[in-house]
This record gives structure tokens, C-alpha cells and sequence, in this order.
């Protein structure tokens, strides 16, 4: 039945002229085309940002090194971290949520459509705001074009005396502008899941990925906002001769700091819970087993999005608080460890004993899993006062938060690529590719990013241009630079992988993996209004109970 | 491809959930309040720090009528939307517009204040810390209330057109959640500038 259903869409939209079929797309209200936009957006932004990695790490590769001059190099690396956050992972994890959350908790779409197509449209502005910097950003005096401040714009560098012309407000607007958006996806995300589950799919029944989407969006809620806020007092200081962030005038650098890192590590969990949420689909279904300790993973990350909210200023030990505002952020950001300690262990224990297939979202999974406890465990070193005076501001740090960003959220998000390309597009991503993207990118990343701490040790402060020979840092840094050509050359095999199975792939049918949760009981790709009848759920594990009527789970709810 | 469409098990007990109206009109009242928390904390912080007069002490001038316009629009509101869930529709469209008009009355109270406030003592958004956190802080209010009496006035002119009846009961009840919200914020901005900032 559904596969007829698939067989007239195609016909339908093979006979329209091109731009009746762009014209649908730019006014869709869909929320699964609304979330194939978003991750589309964000792919193209991650090849930029991709790009922008590459010039930093050929300008390091060497000491000395003059293939791009100073100036150049600030933009690189404010471009490139305000990218890979606002508008790749940022919209790439809405794009995901768009996408599965109706399909997961059996809604036909989200509560509120023309809000998510508004909240797409502004990010999207965001995104073209900031990279209008380039042409546009000029200004008087012929001062700068692309935001040169650092990813978190530290006043008061901000100021017009330190930034003239006008590229410090291209990054501004385009991030209140794409905050905004994200405010909006929050909004509706939440009210989705809240007030349009389908009947029996009560909360403790949702699944884990519905619920982790539900923490982050709250969490964007409380913690977006503040930036917003922030970005606001700057464009009064910046336009109307305010004085929020002036020296001059009794203002202070460190508010900005504060508000900034408020909005700044909550957004750590704002993206890293999705990535917890796809390891949570994922794993269970590669390890043939229900989640291990369901209620435990829905109140560790409640408990990560609460403690998540007061540990941001543990990036600023270096500022000079007092002794017990040290000890409380040092206190607070260990105690984030413990519900993270859970999740993990809660992970291994849904592969303990399992028949594990190694297919490649699996993989990417494990991957995901070692490399993020890593993360974490340099981060419990970083989060202790005395160990942060030393190393604040090397390259220990950016070692640290890459690895959470690529080795953790990166591969948690190849992973979901792997895992829902057949719902999203009818076809399976090609194994062999994807398990040579697999190797290629685990060895690339090891190389850089494992490397990258012993500069960071030996005293490489980041954000320098160039370096001085002989400081024990030349080898290190060459190899740094020959693999982060490797992560790009797998991020390569990705996208030709993405672009390839989409015409060639193998056809995927409704349920490829043998899963559980409802997406996979629609046609792939889903018809337009999702579920010709709302079902009805009576466990967890809805499809489970429909493929074993011998012995559901709801017999033991 | 298998035809699997509907996992339907045994048909579960009333399945009531909350309106999405409300849910995301209370999301954005969550995001709303950490915007002026940042705001207010500004304010809080930077009391008493500006290089040069005026202060707020020598300026300031506590607007007791507005506020009780404003808060008594609260009341007004509720009332309204409780006579148009009723489908009284006279009650609700007269309430509405007294609702407007104290509204209204308010701001007019803010740009009486800041007329005298620039004209008088010479404090604009740039002159030293308290101007820049009191015009930053009370202006967002104050845009909030704007954007409350523009919805209000889409919906009064909707109700003079008679498309506004009692099926459109919880849609209001959204908005007046909003206006409720935008009050609520005066009390706590009028707390922190006029009450302890002075």
C-alpha cells in the first residue's frame, strides 16, 4: 500500500516544472521538509566552516608561515567557531528534532507550522547576515570586512574604538536574528511534544530521543536568551552611545563575560543532549536490546540541564573572581560529571550482552562513546581552578572542547546520518563508504585532536597566527594539519556518499533496522500527512509489540 | 515493503492534552523572563556606578497613577475574556477597549517621563551608566507593552467586525496570558528602578 502511495509521489513531482517545485519547498510548512532545509543548511555551512578549520591549520603548519596575514587569520577562526555553532550544529540538531519528533511520538506535524517555517527563514537570514560581512562589512574607513573579535567577542574589543566599520554588527544582528529562530524551533518543539502525542504515548512511554529534545529546548529557552539579551546592550553601546560594556564610563568587561558564558556553556548540553539522544536511539537498536535505564537517562539529563546552567564560569577562572565564586564553579562543574557518568554507563549497559552489529551508525556510536568520555575527563581537568590558571588559553582547551564537538557531537551526528538517510530519503547510504568515512575521520580526528593537547601542555597559547621555531611545537602542530586533511578528505567521502545512495542506494523499505520507535512504521520517505490513522501506543517500544503480539512490552508496563 | 501502518493496541483511557496555545505562549513567557532577568541584573549592577549626575535619586519620579493603569488592565482583561468565553460579546468588546486605553494611558506615561527625563535633566540613553541601564531596561518593557496593544487592537477590530466569539474564547485567553506576563514584568521593574534603585 504505501509503496503505490511512493510510487505516485514520484511521478507528481517528476512532471512539475522546477520552479513550482522551488516555489514548494521555500513555502513549506511541512515539518519534515522544514528539517531536511535545516540539515541541507547546515551541511553547506559545515563544508564553509570545514574550509575556514583548513586555512587556520595550513597558516600553523609551520612556523613562520605567511600564508595568510594576521587579519585573515582572526576572521578565520571568529568565522569559523560562530559558524560550527550557530549554524551547523545548532541547526542541524533542530533539523534532526523537526524531522522525528512528530514521527516519534505519532503527531502529523509540529503545533505550530507557520512558526517553524518563520524560525527556519530567520536562521537561515542568520546565517546570510554573517557571511554578508565579507561584501558588506567594511564600512567607513575601509576598517575590516568579516568579524575579526573571537567567537565570544570579549569586550572591550567590541567597542566601536577597537572594532570600526561595521563587521562586529554583521555578527551581532545575525546572532540575534538566528536566535530569535532558535527561540522560535524551542517554542514549538516543546508545545509539540507536550500537547501532541498520540493517545497511550504518555510521557514515561516517549522516546528517549523526544525527551532529550524536550531538555534541550528548555534549555534554549533559559539560556539562548541571555546572549540575545547581551547582543542587544552591545548594539545600544554600538549605535546609540550606550555604556553596558564601556571602561570608560564605569562599565565592565566582565558582565559581558558572565552574560556570555551564561548563554555560553549551556550550549554545550543545548548541543550535546541531541547527540545523547541519538546514541540513545541508536545503540539499543545495533545492540538488539531496550535501553538500559530508562527513567535514570530521562532524570540524568534533566539533572545535566539544571547543573548545565550553573557552571559557566568555570570558563573564566583566569578573570580574577574570589576565592569561594572558584570554589563554587569548580564544586558545580564536577558534580556535572556524575549524571554524565550515568549516561554512560547506562549506554555500555545497553550493550552489555547484546548481539551487537557493527554497522556503521554503530560505529559512529562507539566512537562517540569512548571519545566523549575522554572529552570529559580533560574537561574535569580543566574544571578545577588551579590546573585551569596553568592551562587556560593554550591549546590544551581547544584540544578539549574539539573533542567534545567533533569527537563527541561530530560523530553522534554522522551516526544519526546513517541511521535516519533511509527514513528521510528511501535509500541506504552505501556501508562500504560510510565504514571508510568511519576510519578515515576516527584517524584524522585522533591525529589532530590528540596531538593537539601536547602544544596546549607545552604552553601554545591559541588564537596566535604564527609561532617561533624551536619551542618543541613544529612536529606537533605539522601533524595536527595532516590530519585535520584527513578529517576533510572523510568529510569528502560523507558528502559523495550522501549525494551517491541518494541515486544509486539500495531502496530502504519501511524499517531497515528492525527498530522500534514509530518513524519506522510509516513508508520511507514518510507520506505528507505522516500517519493515515494517529495510533495508538500501549509501551516503549510500539513496533516491538506490533512484530511480537506473542509477548509485547506493554505486558510488563 | 511491509504495509505496516498503524501499531493499534487496546484503546487507551481519555487522552487529555494540554493546549499548544498556551504551552508555547508559557514557553515564551519563560524565554521572555531570562531576557529581563539579564536586563534587570544589568540594572542592579551598575546602580550607583555612573562617572556623572544625574542619579536616580535626584531624578526619578515614582509613576504611581500609570501603574495603576496598567495593573488594572490586568483585571479588565480577565474579565473580558471571562465574558467572551460566556459570548457576552458587548461586556467583552467594552472591557477590551478599557483594557486598550489603560494600556495606552501607560505609555503615554513612559514618554511623558522620558520627555521630562531628556528635556528637563538632560539624561539621554548615553549620558552616563544609569541612563543607559534605565532607558535600556524600561524601553524593553515598554516595547513589550506596544506589541501587547497592537495584538490587543487586531483583536478589537476583529470583534467590531463580529469575528471574534466564543470558539476564538481560548486564542484570547493566549493573549491575555501575554498581557498578564507584560504587567507582572512592571512590578518587578518598577520594584528595582523606582523602589530600590533610589
Amino acid at each position: 500500500m504505501s509503496s503505490d502511495v511512493m510510487a505516485i509521489q514520484t511521478r507528481e513531482v517528476g512532471g512539475r516544472p522546477w520552479v513550482e517545485r522551488l516555489h514548494e519547498w521555500v513555502t513549506t510548512v511541512d515539518h519534515k521538509r522544514l528539517g531536511i532545509l535545516y540539515i541541507l543548511y547546515a551541511l553547506l555551512f559545515l563544508l564553509i566552516g570545514g574550509i575556514e578549520a583548513i586555512i587556520i591549520r595550513v597558516q600553523l603548519m609551520r612556523p613562520h608561515s605567511d600564508f595568510v596575514s594576521p587579519q585573515v587569520f582572526n576572521r578565520m577562526f571568529t568565522m569559523h567557531g560562530t559558524t560550527m555553532i550557530f549554524f551547523v550544529v545548532m541547526p542541524v540538531m533542530f533539523g534532526f528534532a523537526n524531522y522525528l519528533v512528530p514521527l516519534m511520538i505519532g503527531a502529523r506535524d509540529m503545533a505550530f507550522p507557520r512558526l517553524n517555517a518563520f524560525s527556519f527563514w530567520l536562521t537561515a537570514l542568520g546565517g546570510i547576515l554573517l557571511y554578508f560581512s565579507f561584501l558588506g562589512g567594511s564600512g567607513l574607513y575601509g576598517a575590516g570586512n568579516a568579524p575579526d573579535v573571537g567567537w565570544w567577542a570579549y569586550a572591550p574589543l567590541t567597542s566601536r574604538a577597537f572594532s570600526p566599520g561595521h563587521s562586529t554588527d554583521y555578527w551581532t544582528i545575525a546572532l540575534v536574528v538566528s536566535g530569535f529562530g532558535s527561540i522560535g524551533t524551542a517554542i514549538n518543539i516543546i508545545a509539540t511534544i507536550l500537547s501532541m502525542r498520540c493517545p497511550g504515548m504518555k510521557l514515561s512511554r516517549m522516546p528517549l530521543l523526544a525527551w532529550l529534545t524536550l531538555v534541550m529546548s528548555g534549555l534554549v529557552l533559559i539560556s539562548l536568551t541571555p546572549l540575545s539579551a547581551a547582543q542587544i546592550m552591545l548594539l545600544v553601546d554600538r549605535y546609540l552611545g550606550g555604556h553596558f560594556f564601556d571602561t570608560q564610563a564605569g562599565g565592565s568587561a566582565a558582565l559581558w563575560m558572565h552574560f556570555f558564558w551564561i548563554f555560553g556553556h549551556p550550549e554545550v548540553y543545548i548541543l550535546v543532549i541531541p547527540a545523547f539522544a541519538f546514541a540513545s536511539e541508536i545503540i539499543p537498536v545495533f545492540s538488539r536490546k531496550p535501553i538500559f535505564g530508562y527513567p535514570v537517562m530521562v532524570a540524568a539529563t534533566i539533572c545535566i540541564g539544571f547543573i548545565g546552567m550553573s557552571v559557566w564560569a568555570h570558563h573564566m577562572f583566569t578573570v580574577g573572581m574570589d576565592s569561594n565564586a572558584n570554589t563554587f564553579f569548580v564544586l558545580t562543574t564536577m558534580a556535572i560529571a556524575v549524571p554524565t557518568g550515568i549516561k554512560i554507563f547506562n549506554w555500555l549497559g545497553t550493550m552489555w550482552g547484546g548481539k551487537i552489529q557493527f554497522k556503521t551508525p554503530m560505529l559512529f556510536c562507539i566512537g562517540f562513546l569512548f571519545q566523549f568520555l575522554i572529552a570529559g575527563l580533560t574537561g574535569i581537568m580543566l574544571g578545577s581552578a588551579p590546573f585551569n590558571w596553568q592551562l587556560s588559553g593554550s591549546y590544551f582547551v581547544v584540544a578539549h572542547f574539539h573533542y567534545v564537538i567533533v569527537g563527541g557531537i561530530l560523530f553522534a551526528l554522522f551516526a544519526a546520518f546513517y541511521y535516519w538517510y533511509p527514513k528521510i530519503t528511501g535509500r541506504m547510504l552505501n556501508e562500504r563508504l560510510g565504514k571508510l568515512h568511519f576510519w578515515l575521520f576516527l584517524i584524522g580526528f585522533h591525529l589532530t585532536f590528540d596531538v593537539m593537547h601536547i602544544p596546549g601542555i607545552l604552553g601554545m597559547p591559541r588564537r596566535i597566527y604564527t609561532y617561533e621555531p624551536g619551542r618543541g611545537w613544529d612536529t606537533m602542530n605539522f601533524l595536527v594539519t595532516i590530519g585535520a586533511f584527513v578529517q576533510g578528505i572523510a568529510t569528502l567521502v560523507f558528502v559523495a556518499n550522501l549525494i551517491i545512495s541518494y541515486f544509486k542506494g539500495a531502496r530502504a523499505g519501511n524499517d531497515p533496522w528492525d527498530a522500534w520507535t514509530l518513524e519506522w512504521s510509516v513508508s520511507s520517505p514518510p507520506p505528507v500527512y505522516n500517519f493515515a490513522s494517529i495510533p495508538t501506543v500501549a509501551s516503549r517500544r510500539p513496533l516491538w509489540d506490533l512484530k511480537h503480539p506473542e509477548d509485547p512490552d506493554s505486558r510488563y508496563e | 515493503m511491509s504495509a505496516i501502518t498503524t501499531p493499534i493496541a487496546q484503546p487507551p483511557e481519555a487522552w487529555d492534552l494540554p493546549y499548544r496555545g498556551k504551552v508555547g505562549m508559557a514557553c515564551l513567557i519563560i524565554a521572555e523572563s531570562a531576557i529581563f532577568t539579564i536586563f534587570v541584573v544589568a540594572y542592579l549592577f551598575y546602580l550607583g556606578k555612573s562617572l556623572t549626575g544625574p542619579t536616580p535619586r535626584e531624578v526619578l519620579e515614582t509613576p504611581i497613577f500609570y501603574t495603576i493603569c496598567l495593573l488594572s488592565s490586568s483585571l479588565t482583561i480577565h474579565f473580558a475574556s471571562r465574558f467572551l468565553e460566556r459570548a457576552n460579546r458587548g461586556a467583552f468588546l467594552g472591557l477590551w477597549f478599557v483594557t486598550i486605553v489603560l494600556g495606552g494611558l501607560f505609555l503615554y506615561g513612559t514618554g511623558q517621563e522620558w520627555h521630562r527625563l531628556i528635556y528637563e535633566h538632560g539624561l539621554t540613553i548615553s549620558t552616563n551608566l544609569f541612563g543607559t541601564t534605565y532607558y535600556a531596561l524600561v524601553g524593553l518593557h515598554a516595547t513589550h507593552v506596544t506589541v501587547g496593544l497592537l495584538m490587543l487592537g487586531i483583536v478589537f477590530l476583529f470583534g467590531l467586525a463580529g469575528r471574534v466569539g466564543p470558539e476564538q474564547s481560548a486564542r484570547v485567553e493566549v493573549l491575555s496570558l501575554y498581557w498578564h506576563f507584560v504587567d507582572a514584568v512592571w512590578v518587578v521593574v518598577f520594584t528595582v528602578v523606582y523602589v530600590l534603585g533610589r
